[in-house]
């Protein structure tokens, strides 16, 4: 089958490799007919993430339709159309027992911070991802949900992550009525967090980036305020200008350790790996919330260590929460929130690029070319069966 | 701002889901957004329609067998953290510790995730990894386009100035390295 197979950090190439097989009674082996690229697959693409091993197949937001499936698999059928969450997880364990799926306990022997995530280097488990024809899907009774027939695949797919992910930090902010959310990333997740704060009840959004068009999209899309930190000398200053001088209830960090704006972060983290990448953000964060507000952190960072200012999130009485999100439980109601037209995830694509140009998707999104948003791969077995259609509706 | 409690949110939740734009919230001094422009304002603002709400819940509402999965056959090698006291029952298998990378990974798991070495291991057999992936293309034959794949093609389309810039700043780098080295040379 056709995969994209990472070759070093900046380097990733469209390969033939051998068909997944099932290993499990319990797996299914889906064929990919979308897969997105996520922000957080730049940080494997920039070789931050230890244990990526040379070969590897990254994506773990995928949709598909089941090819096969294990001698134990009771729901799943060969031919459902599935969204895959980007979790792998059991559904038995004791974090699953409590729904907390993201921090599933029998999935990723290599680690015991996190739990299996496809495509994300040994550290999340060593499966292989779904940028590909072919995926093996573990649990397939558990994790997959069958794709409503009024649903829209391009929205599915984004269900996968960037949607439930943006909605959790939402949620993790405890937003009450009325209350300023400040979203530090306008990338796809904290675009849908800002979305997902109104429909909690804020009183006021502001979204903070440096990329212009991205602004411009989340302005439009989210109906928020934005800010241009370029053009902001100190972050937390500004934002206690703009909320009477108190600081705003809530931050989210919607970047993680590869934030721009500040040059010693920048220089320490991501260019000599003296902490595990830029911490700017938790800075941003910490020292523009309000004494006693929530701060929100699904911006994925290094496994090491970070320089944060935890002695002011002490003096401020912060409540900090983060989390990989648990995909599976926010489905029935994300489902709900698209079907009445209430968020309308899609938008957000602006490049559609065949597997086989998948070097070049990882290029423009990782640089922001072509004022890039949110990239899905095709695979051509997926592209051949969409021509056969339109043929047969000709 | 959190001048109102929960509890008000509860009661107060499905007329705001209507949007009550009377309601004057303090909002740092800012008149409040008109909330009915803004499609789905409140929708969960009520606590009990938010599904991660609270964080840990129990009984899961999954339908999900509570057995422990049974263990997936092992075939290669997969190495685990010493911070768990056996294999997990699921795994990924592509991609097993080999070569120089493979015996400081093997390395890397003598110590736990709380070990900063642990980390560090790993991210230098990423890099040996790297080598060991050119060779392993050089010796299937495969000369890899390393501008392929760095997704110069997109470069050359979406930011021509920027690989212009880039090239020519390489070139005059090598220039003055060359220059010193012939300099160096000659004396
Ligand atoms: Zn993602
Ligand atoms: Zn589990």
């Amino acid at each position: 089958m056709l995969a994209m197979n990472y070759r070093g950090p900046y380097r990733v190439r469209a390969d033939h490799k051998p068909d997944p097989v099932i290993e499990h009674p319990g797996d299914a082996i889906v064929r990919v007919t979308r897969a997105c690229i996520c922000g957080s697959d730049l940080h494997l693409y920039h070789g931050l993430v230890p244990d990526t091993r040379v070969g590897t197949t990254f994506g773990h937001e995928f949709v598909g339709i089941v090819e096969e499936v294990g001698s134990e698999v009771t729901k799943l059928k060969v031919g459902d159309h599935v969204l895959v969450p980007f979790n792998v997880f059991c559904g038995s364990c004791f974090f699953c027992q409590r729904e907390l799926y993201g921090n599933c306990h029998n999935t990723n022997p290599q680690a015991s911070a996190v739990g299996g995530i496809y495509g994300y280097s040994h550290t999340a488990g060593g499966y292989d991802g779904g940028q590909a024809e072919f995926v093996r899907v573990p649990m397939a009774d558990v994790g997959p949900t069958v794709i409503p027939a009024d649903l829209h695949e391009d929205d599915a797919v984004l269900l996968t992550d960037a949607l439930p992910t943006g909605y959790q930090a939402a949620e993790m902010g405890d937003i009450a009525e009325g209350d300023t959310v400040v979203v530090f990333g306008a990338g796809p997740v904290g675009i849908f967090a800002a979305k997902s704060a109104w429909l909690m009840g804020a009183g006021r959004v502001i979204v903070v980036d440096h990329v212009e068009y991205r602004l411009d999209f989340v302005r439009r899309y989210a109906q928020c305020e934005v800010i241009n930190f370029r053009e902001v000398d100190d972050m937390a200053l500004h934002i206690k200008k703009m909320t009477d001088w108190l600081g705003a209830d809530v931050c989210i960090d919607a970047v993680g350790c590869e934030a721009a704006g500040n040059a010693m972060q920048t220089l320490t983290g991501p260019y000599t790996m003296l902490q595990a990448g830029s911490a700017t953000v938790l800075h941003w964060c910490i020292n523009s919330v309000r004494k006693g507000g929530n701060v929100s952190i699904v911006g994925v960072y290094g496994p090491t260590f970070n320089a944060v200012p935890i002695g002011n999130a002490l003096n401020k009485g912060l409540t900090l929460r983060m989390n990989q999100a648990s995909v599976k439980r926010h489905l029935p109601r994300l489902i709900e929130h698209i079907q009445a037209g209430r968020i309308d995830p899609k938008q957000i694509i602006t490049h559609r690029v065949p597997l086989e140009e998948v070097a070049d998707a990882y290029h423009i999104f990782s640089s922001k070319l072509d004022n890039c948003i949110k990239t899905v791969l095709i695979p051509p077995s997926a592209r051949q069966t969409r021509a056969v259609a339109a043929t047969a509706l000709n | 701002m959190s001048h109102h409690t929960h509890e008000h949110g509860h009661e107060h939740a499905h007329e705001h889901a209507h949007g009550r734009n009377d309601l004057a919230v303090f909002q740092h001094g800012r008149p409040p957004v008109d909330r009915s422009a803004i499609q789905g304002w409140g929708a969960d603002l009520d606590r009990k329609n938010r599904p991660a709400y609270p964080m840990e819940r129990m009984p899961q509402r999954l339908d999900a067998p509570l057995t422990q999965p049974e263990p997936q056959a092992q075939h290669v090698e997969v190495l685990v953290s010493p911070e768990r006291p056996h294999m997990t029952p699921l795994f990924g298998s592509p991609q097993p510790p080999s070569g120089l990378s493979g015996m400081l990974r093997r390395a890397a798991f003598k110590t736990t995730e709380n070990d900063v070495r642990h980390w560090l291991l790993l991210l230098l057999a990423d890099r040996v990894n790297v080598v060991e992936g050119l060779a392993e293309d050089l010796a299937r034959g495969h000369v890899p386009n390393i501008f392929a794949e760095m997704g110069i093609k997109a470069e050359w389309e979406h930011n021509r100035v920027g690989l212009v810039k880039k090239v020519a700043v390489a070139a005059a780098v090598a220039g003055v390295g060359y220059y010193l080295l012939k300099r160096r040379g000659e004396r």
